[in-house]
């Protein structure tokens, strides 16, 4: 089946879309039309209204339009793979992995490479968690290890071996030039390089991240904007029991 | 000015045991050097450029003092004892050191005292032209900022991180005609955790530009040169944190940077640098900042951003106590203190805007002389750009209202990249709108009494102050070790750069600790 889609402003299908940018020339009638252009004849958008050009600087102009688009796209032909885990909660998290797993759950968690933020890997990790959700370290049933920033690929593989990882959480926050895909598909190649690719479960996080480019980076799951602790926690329940059915009661 | 009824001798037994806090570690930081106040020393005596594998040659000197276990005594001293020899180019003395300093420099001739006196006398010599050259590139700053003058409070404060100098050279310039007072460049991310200064322009970088001193010269000229076309002086931000702390303060002395985000406790807590390292560089660094009439920015934004605004708000408080005693114990005065704070709490939370103008206002009366700066959200903004320029304009709003002095623009793209030149654009509109059409409102509108914004600032000075006391008792190692701070644990000789910290010798030598006097005027 085929359903074709495109922008709602105003009326179905109208195709209204509101587009903000800068363009490198100083401000004048000359400027206004050279961006009404650029959207329409460049661009091939409709009914575009320049709504606002104002002098961000002497060489420099913003614009704010209001185009339509008479492209559409076929909404049942999309597909995307994302992490399928309900949200357990807190309790039910733990009650799983003590019913259904038996033993701990062991993470590492850090940001290897260039990136030396730890606010993501902190919010998944602390006691405190992350908008009112516990962190691992909370979780009775979770050995979790912060290991903190900027961290060599070799000495986070080297933790991972020596606490016996059930899985390795990955943090990205800085994105510039996509320095965090470098960064994260780097220490998946080390993993094979070194054969522990397949010894942990390789999970990837970050502000710029969905599980469909974790899949790509090489990863097994992928958690972007607004993951609490809890929905990475009831994913690795599931998973960790998946990948260990012989320990399963 | 609105006001909030603030018991003045709670505020003053805070300061007491900030004191009493800062002193105890004082005592360490006078027993003690590291590789990064030494390598300081070696820049402000005129070692620059670099050796080979581009390692810049303060470092290889360092290092070699180090390993041979005499950086005890001061790098400055066996600057002297090279010179003595006749060599006197810092790249022969790079050369040449290896040698004189072999097993721990035993095979040196003893000196006689006065030989001695004469060895020290020559550094001297030379450490009172470094300061000579300091004080006038001080005075060279306070006359362009005179003449053109920095604009009214709250000082719009906006940053650029494109990783290219010459790039954020036109993002500043762009930022400065759309009214931006203060410029500061972000640093890659990598380098508050690098050991040495990366030397020369920068064309690639991560998160930010690399923060070295030509970079600093580069941004300079654009922004006086800008300034001259305004007619409004703009300043310029760095960062003197990390591993090279004073280092850095050095090089912006030298360049002519307005300001420095410097932090006592900063690297501490956020980038796991060594308590002690992080203890005794601040110190140097803040000598360098007593002396060039820098204005610090202090951290403690970020407190807010890895525990809760509304349970910890008070450790900023506290914290800013801290920051400034330590401060004046290095010379800065009052009027160089940015002593930082936030608005982090969480927005959807009832009544969470009168919490923000409630601590907003409550850092402006007890910090009456400091430059305060006010920091925008972080921690609660998402990708939606609309509404987080919504939520910026009440930050906006409350930073107005409370007079603050330097506050940094938000930008609706916060959490998702460094501001575009739109972004910032559209930021710095809000900011012009807001901070005129609010301009009195401070001074226009009263705080009930016994009302909700007064009760929570009682709430945050009686908290800061318990907080105080336990600090001073327990010592300021020992409380960042109980994760007092941002809710974050470090232990005394954990963290980055430990093996950095010497304990000084008796006869340790250091001819600036003598000669930067804090500048009577900074700005």
């Amino acid at each position: 089946m085929v359903k074709r889609i495109r922008p709602y402003g105003d009326r179905t299908d109208d195709g209204v879309m509101q587009l903000s940018f800068t363009l490198p020339i100083p401000a004048s009638p000359r400027a206004r039309e050279t961006a009404r252009l650029f959207l329409e004849k460049e661009l091939g958008f409709k009914d575009v209204k320049v709504s606002a050009m104002e002098a961000a600087s002497r060489d420099y102009t913003y614009f704010v339009a209001y185009v339509s688009t008479q492209a559409s796209i076929d909404y049942e032909s999309v597909q995307v793979p994302v992490v399928d885990t309900p949200n357990y909660g807190f309790a039910g998290v733990n009650q799983r992995i003590e019913a259904e797993l038996g033993r701990h759950i062991v993470v590492v968690g850090g940001n290897n490479g260039f990136d030396s933020h730890t606010v993501g890997i902190d919010a998944i990790f602390n006691m405190k968690g992350f908008a009112g959700d516990y962190g691992l370290e909370r979780y009775p049933w979770f050995k979790a290890f912060n290991l903190g920033a900027q961290l060599k690929d070799d000495d986070f593989l080297d933790r991972a071996v020596e606490l016996k990882a059930d899985a390795i959480l990955v943090s990205k926050i800085v994105t510039q030039r996509d320095i965090h895909k470098e960064d994260a598909r780097g220490l998946i190649e080390r993993a094979k390089t070194r054969q522990l690719r397949d010894r942990f479960l390789f999970i990837i996080g970050g502000p710029r991240l969905s599980h469909k480019e974790a899949l790509e980076l090489g990863y097994d799951a992928g958690f972007g904007p607004g993951t609490k602790p809890s929905d990475v926690a009831s994913y690795l329940a599931d998973e960790v029991k998946r990948r260990n059915p012989k320990v399963a009661t | 000015m609105a006001t909030l009824p603030i018991d003045d001798a709670k505020v003053a037994r805070c300061r007491v045991l900030a004191r009493q806090i800062a002193q105890q570690v004082q005592d360490y930081i006078d027993h003690h050097t590291t590789v990064a106040v030494e390598r300081t020393v070696l820049r402000l005596l005129g070692v620059d450029g670099v050796g080979e594998h581009g390692a810049p040659l303060s470092n290889l000197l360092v290092d070699v003092m180090h390993k041979q276990g005499v950086l005890g005594r001061g790098a400055a001293y066996w600057l002297g004892r090279a010179f003595r020899l006749g060599v006197d180019n810092p790249k022969d003395i790079a050369l040449t050191l290896p040698k004189l300093l072999v097993n721990g420099a035993k095979d040196l001739p003893e000196l006689t005292p006065q030989e001695e006196a004469e060895v020290c006398e020559d550094v001297m010599r030379m450490a009172r032209g470094a300061v000579e050259e300091l004080t006038r590139r001080r005075e060279q700053r306070k006359d362009l900022r005179r003449q053109l003058h920095i604009g009214d409070n709250p000082q719009r404060y906006v940053i650029v991180a494109t990783g290219n100098i010459h790039e954020d050279a036109i993002q500043a310039r762009a930022a400065a005609q759309a009214g931006a007072q203060i410029i500061a460049v972000i640093r890659s991310t990598a380098q508050s955790l690098l050991d040495y200064v990366p030397h020369g322009a920068t064309t690639e970088g991560f998160g930010g530009t690399y923060a070295t001193q030509e970079n600093f010269r580069i941004m300079r000229e654009a922004l006086d040169d800008e300034s001259r076309q305004l007619g409004r002086y703009i300043q310029l931000t760095n960062y003197s944190s990390g591993l090279c702390m004073p280092e850095i303060a050095f090089m912006a002395a030298h360049e002519r940077l307005d300001m420095l985000l410097n932090d006592s406790m900063y690297g501490i807590l956020f980038r796991d640098i060594n308590m002690c390292r992080t203890l005794v560089d601040q110190y140097f660094s803040r000598r360098i900042i007593a002396f060039s009439g820098i204005i610090i920015n202090t951290g403690e934004d970020n407190y807010l951003t890895t525990a809760d605004a509304v349970d910890k708000g008070h450790t900023v408080l506290s914290s800013q106590f801290i920051n400034e005693a330590l401060a004046h114990l290095a010379g800065c005065k009052d009027m160089q203190l940015g002593l930082g704070h936030a608005h982090e709490i969480n927005p959807w939370v009832e009544d969470s805007w009168l919490m923000e103008l409630s601590s907003a206002q409550l850092i402006r009366q007890v910090f009456p002389n400091h430059p305060i700066k006010f920091m925008p959200p972080t921690k609660h903004m998402t990708g939606d750009i609309f509404w987080s320029h919504v939520y910026d304009a009440m930050f906006n709003l409350a930073t107005v209202a409370t007079g603050q002095t330097i506050q940094l623009a938000g930008v609706m793209t916060e959490a998702m990249h460094t501001p575009l030149m739109m972004d910032r654009y559209a930021a710095l509109k809000s900011v012009n709108y807001i901070f005129n059409a609010a301009k009195h409102l401070g001074e226009e509108i009263e705080f009930k009494r016994g009302g909700r914004i007064e009760k929570r600032a009682m709430h945050v000075v009686d908290t800061a102050l318990t907080d105080l006391e336990h600090v001073a008792e327990v010592g300021l190692m020992a409380a960042i070790g109980e994760g007092v701070f941002a809710d974050t644990r470090r232990t005394v000789k954990g963290g980055k750069g430990f093996d950095g910290v010497v304990e000084r010798d008796p006869d340790y030598f250091n001819p600036f600790l003598g000669l930067l006097e804090p500048a009577e005027e900074p700005y």
